[in-house]
């Protein structure tokens, strides 16, 4: 591609808007009465190499409209998304297919169809977020080079045509240059600019770097992401659920079998009147008393295991340590972390029946039914004697009307008993269940009455390790910085040129023109130069004024 | 220049697209478990109903049939004959079948086997640690597993009699 040589000699790439060098303008809308400043006038390269489907994609990508709707998009999706609840948020034991009907009707059937009942975790999702990402990188790559390039290569010198369409400028005629120039130029340095000098010509220029803002923020971004997509490779994110009853010893999920959890005791108490500081009365009374909840406590022991792992053998087990798992007080250990995040009060787990005789309600012995696992005969001596024929721990009557169980969990346990005594040898069969006997093979002399039930707490934990973390800290850091650079400095410029007996003055900021105008009357205050004249501002106000030239005044 | 351009273009983008690749791969097209068809199936040590030891390792040489289940679970109660006829027809022809239990009472499973009249050695996974290892999500889940102790396939939900029968006769050494 040819290049472009520029009357002041410096040779721009192909697709320059105005020379690097001097700023005149070379293949500009030159209609307009102020120069476009976007990109310091650089030749984007997306914008002139389009040949290969190479350059087809990274010029789609490259475009800052294309980047704009994909955030559009993914905002709307996101949205639409918190509509109905997530398929991971419905109960466990219903079909999504007819939750999203049954709950939302028709609007829920289509929800559930279109697929945004699992929308952040969907292909076509995740490829949105990837675009973003791929767009945030090529549109950056576009960008900073050549503005890196128009800077470095700026000249000193520049042509008038340059200097009169900038938004700030002034002509003035002065008598004694050689004492403007310097006056101008201590006080310039006295604010700090970088001054350069050329035949007389001045470039004062400072916070060049708030320019790197946005790439330093997109790198940030980027990093974010690539943090985020860490976390599908195995072995840096775990995230699993540990249910674990009290006194129980059970292997801590996603640790390939390594460690062991024993749940001590779950507590839970709450805030109650009379029994916490005077300040806190007032706030219970209005919520009342026991409302409140005051702390979530799992005492746990950590073990880990010796020796080869093989699951389902008996474990060996050392104890690493023990510890009070509280909420946002997790129990941290070779980077996991165990978090309290929910519990079950009062699990059944042992159930007592008297063996009584119906008529003259003596009692023959206790039977205590362990729910996690129970005998399945027990011997009450004296000939009497109980054998569990069935046991359903989670009881409820299937579709042939047969007793079933929904889970091993003990929520709602129901027996079969086979009774033997002196008197009935042959033994009798009860159903039991909570506040139900049925006694399928006609009236029984004796029954199993209810003596006791003695519970437990389970604890509901979280497991994680989380080793992309640190990146996304380093990404979230990164974008601040560049954040934060790009939006509290401004990269201001100003020039000074003597031809023909006029001394040209003109100004650019990439923001704060105010902030600019203020400076710069400081500067020329005492000197023969003219104030700048705010070229956008002139041509709103002629505008306006002729429109309603009464208000205006 | 220009070709220079082009190139660094074309790994720029191949990188790019190589990453986000990679994470849609990652997400929906492979198992996210560590237990995946072609790997080696994890030993286990586990104890049936008769006292008698299994473990997993030892069965190399043979194809295991082995089932996840639970008596509450009527998909796997309906497969549980098929599974019982079918081990009986493979059983001489180097086909184990291991039904492992999800930790329920010894009581509810001998009874469900009684009821059953289940020939197969059927092992109860009370510490969930199998379970576990390989990450067992509905039941039933079924892994076949070949003579060198390589995962061929997982089945989750019901099969047939016929699905059970062609899925021994895949693992007969």
């Amino acid at each position: 591609m040819e290049k472009v040589k520029c009357e002041c000699g410096h040779v721009n790439p192909h697709g320059t808007v105005l020379c690097e060098s001097c700023g005149k303008p070379i293949a500009e809308d030159s209609t307009k009465k102020l120069l476009d400043m976007r990109y310091e006038g650089s030749a984007r390269r997306s914008q002139t190499y389009n040949k290969t489907i190479v350059d087809k994609i990274w010029n789609f990508f490259s475009s800052v409209k294309v980047g704009v709707w994909l955030i559009v998009i993914t905002l709307l999706a996101s949205a639409i998304g918190t509509i109905y609840p997530q398929e991971m948020y419905i109960p466990p034991n219903v079909t999504p297919a007819e939750y999203y009907e049954d709950q939302y009707g028709w609007t829920g059937k289509l929800y559930y169809e279109l697929g945004f009942h699992n929308l952040y975790g969907s292909w076509w999702y995740m490829l949105l977020i990837a675009s973003i990402g791929v767009s945030l990188v090529i549109c950056s790559l576009d960008r900073v080079v050549p503005l890196y390039r128009a800077l470095k290569n700026q000249g000193v010198v520049r042509h008038e045509t340059f200097l009169r369409r900038q938004r700030l400028f002034s002509a003035s005629k002065v008598d004694n240059y050689d004492k403007l120039f310097a006056e101008v130029k201590e006080k310039l340095a006295k604010r700090r600019y970088h001054i350069r000098e050329e035949n007389g010509n001045i470039l004062a220029e400072k916070g060049r770097f708030s320019r790197w803002g946005p790439y330093v923020n997109h790198i940030g971004l980027i990093i974010f992401l690539i943090g985020a997509m860490l976390r599908f490779v195995p072995g840096m994110y775990v995230d699993e659920v540990l249910w674990i009853r009290e006194g129980e010893t059970k292997e801590i999920p996603g640790t390939n079998g390594k460690y062991f959890l024993k749940n001590e005791k779950f507590t839970f108490e709450v805030y109650e009147k009379d029994k916490e500081k005077e300040v806190f009365q007032e706030a219970i009374d209005r919520v009342g008393s026991g409302m409140v909840a005051k702390n979530y406590q799992s005492d746990v022991v950590l073990y880990e295991r010796v020796g080869p792992i093989v699951p389902g053998e008996e474990p060996k087990l050392k104890k690493v340590k023990d510890y009070k798992i509280r909420v946002n007080e997790p129990l941290k250990y070779d980077h996991y972390a165990l978090y309290q995040v929910d519990f079950k009060m009062n699990e059944p787990n042992k159930m007592s029946f008297h063996l009584v005789d119906k008529k003259t309600n003596e009692q023959f012995g206790l039977v205590t039914v362990d729910l996690r696992n129970p005998q399945s005969a027990y011997d009450l001596g004296n000939g009497y004697r109980v054998e569990l024929l069935s046991y359903f721990p989670d009881f409820y009557f299937d579709e042939n009307g047969n007793p079933a169980t929904k889970s091993k969990i003990p929520n709602n346990p129901a027996f079969v008993f086979k009774m033997m005594t002196p008197d009935k040898p042959e033994g009798e069969v009860s159903f039991v269940a909570i506040r139900q006997t049925i006694e399928p093979f006609g009236d029984n002399q004796y029954k199993m009455a209810f003596a006791g039930l003695e519970t437990k707490n389970v604890s509901g934990l979280t497991v994680r390790r989380d080793f992309t973390l640190w990146i996304l800290g380093v990404g979230g850091t990164i974008f601040m910085i560049g954040l934060i650079q790009g939006m509290y400095w401004n990269h201001r410029r100003i020039w000074l040129k003597h031809v023909n007996g006029e001394v040209l003055f003109a100004a650019h900021t990439n923001k704060n023109w105010y902030g600019l105008k203020n400076e710069i009357r400081q500067i020329i205050d005492g000197t023969e130069l003219v104030m700048p004249v705010d070229q956008v501002e002139e041509a709103k106000k002629g505008a306006r004024g002729g429109d309603d030239s009464g208000a205006a005044k | 220049m220009k070709k220079q351009r082009l190139l660094l273009r074309t790994v720029i983008l191949i990188l790019l697209l190589g990453a986000v690749g990679y994470t849609i791969y990652a997400n929906f097209f492979t198992e996210k478990t560590r237990v995946t068809v072609g790997s080696e199936a994890p030993d286990f040590v586990l104890t049936d109903l008769n006292g008698k030891k299994h473990r997993l390792s030892d069965y190399r040489g043979k194809g295991v049939f082995l089932n996840f289940w639970g008596t509450w679970c009527k998909p796997c109660e309906k497969e549980m004959p098929y599974m019982n006829r079918q081990y009986q027809v493979y059983k001489n022809q180097g086909v184990e079948v291991i039904a492992v239990n999800v930790g329920e009472p010894e009581l509810a499973v001998r009874k469900f086997a009684e009821r059953f009249d289940l020939k197969f050695p059927i092992v109860i996974d009370q510490q969930d640690q199998v379970m576990n290892a390989y990450d067992i999500d509905p039941l039933p889940t079924t892994f076949l597993i070949d003579k060198d102790g390589k995962i061929v396939k997982i089945i989750t939900g019901t099969m047939t009699e016929s699905m059970v029968q062609q899925y021994m006769e895949s693992i007969k050494p």
